[in-house]
């Protein structure tokens, strides 16, 4: 292993690089290095970077300042076509190969060899499979991709990409949707890449798996490089509060348990026990109580999302049951959730949640609507009411009623969305990011119309990333890594140092 | 059994079947002279249905095929005709026309990006258009050379003949064959149907394939115009309103999934030869009118659509279950 990069020469290196995109800068100056041999990983939360880099380097984007070297040279990809012949190859999270043809010819396409001015499929085939065997992968490459798992599909991705000539290879999330022995399978093949001098980059969500495979790894936030370490110089509390930005301060800021108990029922509204999805998450149990707020909390990816579509029955438990207010339930479908009371304000607004071109007020008696059925249909007198009405409570700021949802601003698309659950009465929210890209004014709005509805009370779950807002509202939190939950703290315990010990936590 | 063969395997056991009962109602279909007429009759529009194919398995559509046909027709006659052009000439001419024309049909596709329905919906009009242009009458073709070509004929010894459209037909089944399977262009086309975003990404050209794959389709389309101008010994801007709805419906039945990625120039073939077996059959028995042809290719293709739908949710399920149960471990 050649892990004392040192001595060696660097294989990629990038200086100073920047990227402007007209709203932000997307990345700002940013250093990195990779050895050949070396598994250099990149994390970071959302918005970091980790992809602006990639795709800088990819030839995807187009950098505004700074220079990429590969071997001492200076590149400037043009297009991911043209970094990997220039020796750069990406294997991303979803396969991008062609599902229909065969795994030989997959390997092969665009380069296949001919005989007699004809395509030679018995060459292809036999290459195919020497090449797969020399990673430990013995199988019928005649088959359709498509007849394999990911993780497979992932390894012939990667079999195509470095047969190409690769010296570096980007892997971006290429364990997101792999099981343990998937993983265990992807990385002996990582492993063996190492052995042939090919550098490697890898983006993952996953802090288990950074700690297992990597040499090196750089953190991003913000556009900017945060931090470079050596494997063996790093602990995961340090990693985690590089990521998210956060001192680890001695209990400071501890929660202010108040009177808000009294308000809170003990009664459970939704109990789940082993809940899981093979893939997807990790048995949990989980229980949440009238006018109660549980958080959760943990890094991108770390299984935050699947618990609410799962709970949501967007994806179906594979394990486990589920019980509302103490009755069996089967939550197999957004519907039947909708049923027992469920609402959920998803994470993406603009491509699971508003309706753009309808009105706000469209927009608000949609789910209402739905769940009575679209033959009962609410009269326009009845609308007007409830829009009129959610506007004043949730002070959204439009003109009027009708104005169409896309011209208001993100704070006030967020609150439509929560009006449109609002309407319809839930007696559990489900709200995901709640104040994700919205400014300090109706962040802090958003979040004191989150603690009366739990005064009123509703169950409430809420996924965030933002720690102190977290700490703010939770009256329990919920704490998930590598898509697992690894508990739970309550009342006097939550603070942001606390969270971050718990997601580090062994 | 690979699954991808199963549509394929479908076409073939039902043409067999059909012309099995056919057989036994009338025996002349076990006679090379319904064979050959077979061939014969068919000829023009499986050769158009050949170029469909390409089209489709691209993950495309060609609706300009019934109106480049009469256009070509119209084209003909009157250069010939008419104007006492050499047939050889006009035939490199409007070759050479449509293959530009399906092209440029390409070009708008793929980088104006707009959906291939509507260029080529677009492209239907125009031609017909241009059909009714050149003339809205039928105009006769009396020139030495058609008649040399009515005169080439193999003369089965039951008195089946193999013509010239036959000929031409099973020539462009063989050529299609090829370029689908033993060259890169072809390959590039099943990649390119299977997914586009992947196929750039893997270094297929895609602008030249999407640019080709109507190009051939638009020449094939033009052949075919040919071959039944041929057969015709005349021209008429009326004719093939709304072949191109058969021919979509035969590659469909013969296979090849409309969404693009999958499919196979013999299948095709074979569901011509299919519909060619139920529509002489119809004409054969008398009793029904032949419009029962209509009927037919209706039950047929919905069924072929069901079939390889429920084929590729039950692969789905399958595959599901294959990643469920894990793989070893490389040692």
């Amino acid at each position: 292993m050649n892990t004392s990069g040192q001595e060696t020469k660097p294989l990629l290196e990038v200086k100073g690089l920047s990227k402007v995109f007209p709203s932000t800068v997307a990345l700002s100056e940013v250093d990195f290095t990779l050895y050949p041999g070396d598994v250099h990983v990149l994390v970071g939360e959302n918005g970091a970077g980790k992809s602006t880099l990639i795709k800088l380097i990819t030839g995807v984007h187009h950098k505004d300042g700074g220079v990429i070297l590969l071997e001492g040279k200076p590149i400037e990809p043009r297009s991911p076509r043209h970094a990997q012949e220039l020796g750069i190859s990406t294997v991303y999270q979803e396969v991008n190969l062609i599902p229909t043809m065969s795994v030989a010819e997959n390997i092969f396409l665009g380069r296949q060899p001919m005989r007699f001015g004809m395509i030679n499929m018995r060459a292809i085939n036999q290459q195919a499979k020497q090449l797969l065997r020399g990673f430990g992968l013995d199988i019928d490459v005649t088959r359709n991709l498509s007849s394999y798992s990911v993780a497979i599909q992932q390894i012939i991705a990667i079999v195509r990409g470095v047969d190409l000539s690769a010296k570096v290879l980007i892997l971006d999330e290429p364990t997101s949707s792999l099981d343990r022995h998937e993983v265990e399978r992807l990385f002996s093949v990582i492993r063996s890449l190492k052995q042939r001098g090919i550098g490697i980059i890898l983006i993952t969500h996953f802090l288990d798996q950074v700690f297992e495979i990597a040499d090196r790894i750089t953190v991003l936030r913000n556009g900017h490089k945060v931090g470079e370490h050596r494997l063996a110089e790093l602990t995961k509390v340090q990693l985690i509060t590089e990521m998210l930005g956060k001192e680890l301060t001695a209990a400071l800021d501890n929660k202010q348990v108040t009177a808000r108990e009294d308000g809170a029922s003990t009664k459970p509204f939704l109990e789940v026990r082993g809940f899981a999805r093979h893939g997807m998450i990790e048995p949990f149990n989980l229980v949440i109580r009238q006018g109660e707020i549980v958080g959760l909390a943990g890094l991108l990816g770390s299984g935050r999302t699947e618990i609410a579509h799962l709970i949501f029955g967007i994806d179906q438990n594979d394990q486990g049951e589920a019980f509302v207010k103490g009755e069996q339930v089967n939550l197999s479908s957004p519907r039947k959730a909708i049923q027992y009371g469920f609402g959920l304000c998803p994470e993406d607004r603009k491509v699971e949640g508003i309706i753009g071109e309808l009105s706000v007020r469209e927009n608000i008696i949609l789910a209402l609507q739905a769940r009575m059925g679209w033959f009962n249909y609410l009269s326009r007198q009845k609308q007007d009411e409830l829009a009129t009405q959610m506007i004043e409570a949730l002070h959204i700021v439009t003109p009027d009623a009708e104005k169409p949802v896309k011209e208001l601003s993100g704070g006030n698309q967020q609150k439509v969305i929560l009006a449109r659950w609002l309407v319809s009465n839930p007696e559990f929210l489900i709200l995901d990011e709640p104040t994700r890209g919205i400014d300090v004014g109706a962040h802090a709005e958003i979040i004191q119309i989150i603690k009366r509805l739990a005064q009123e009370g509703k169950a409430m779950m809420i996924i965030s990333s933002e720690l102190a807002e977290i700490v703010d509202y939770s009256d329990r939190v919920v704490v998930l890594r590598d898509r697992k939950k690894l508990g739970e703290l309550e009342g006097n315990e939550i603070n942001e140092s606390t969270i971050m010990q718990a997601i580090a936590a062994n | 059994m690979r699954s991808r063969y199963i549509p394929l395997l479908m076409t073939f056991v039902v043409f067999v079947a059909l012309y099995l009962i056919a057989y036994s109602r009338f025996s002349s279909f076990g006679s090379m002279r319904v064979v050959g007429n077979l061939l014969r009759d068919n000829a023009y529009w499986g050769i158009a249905a050949i170029g469909m194919t390409f089209v489709i398995i691209s993950g495309g559509i060609d609706l300009s095929v019934g109106s480049v046909i009469a256009f070509t027709g119209v084209f003909c006659a009157l250069m010939i005709g008419r104007n006492g052009w050499d047939p050889l000439a006009t035939f490199a001419v409007i070759l050479t026309i449509g293959t530009l024309f399906g092209a440029t049909m390409g070009f708008f596709i793929h980088y104006f990006k707009i959906p291939a329905f509507i260029v080529t919906l677009s492209g239907l009009f125009l031609a017909r258009g241009m059909a009714y242009v050149l003339s809205t009458d039928s105009i006769r073709i009396d020139h030495p050379f058609y008649k040399q070509i009515s005169d080439l004929v193999y003369v089965f010894p039951d008195r089946g003949r193999f013509t010239f459209a036959a000929g031409m037909f099973l020539l462009i089944l063989i050529v299609g064959i090829f370029l689908a399977h033993f060259t890169r262009f072809g390959r590039n086309v099943y990649a390119l149907g299977g997914n586009s975003d992947a196929a750039l990404l893997l270094g297929v050209p895609v602008g030249r394939t999407t640019i080709l794959v109507y190009a051939l389709s638009s020449f094939l389309t033009v052949l075919a115009g040919i071959v039944l101008s041929l057969s015709k010994q005349s021209g008429d801007s009326t004719i093939a309103v709304g072949l191109e709805l058969d021919v979509i419906a035969a590659v469909v039945i013969g296979g090849t999934l409309l969404t693009g990625g999958v499919g196979y120039v013999i299948g095709t073939f074979i569901a011509v030869m299919t519909l060619g077996t139920i529509q002489t059959y119809l004409t054969l028995d008398g009793s029904l009118t032949p419009w029962w042809i209509k009927i037919v290719i209706g039950i047929l293709l919905f069924s072929f659509v069901a079939l390889q739908k429920l084929l590729s949710s039950r692969k789905r399920v399958q595959s599901a279950k294959e990643q469920l149960a894990t793989a070893p471990l490389p040692s």
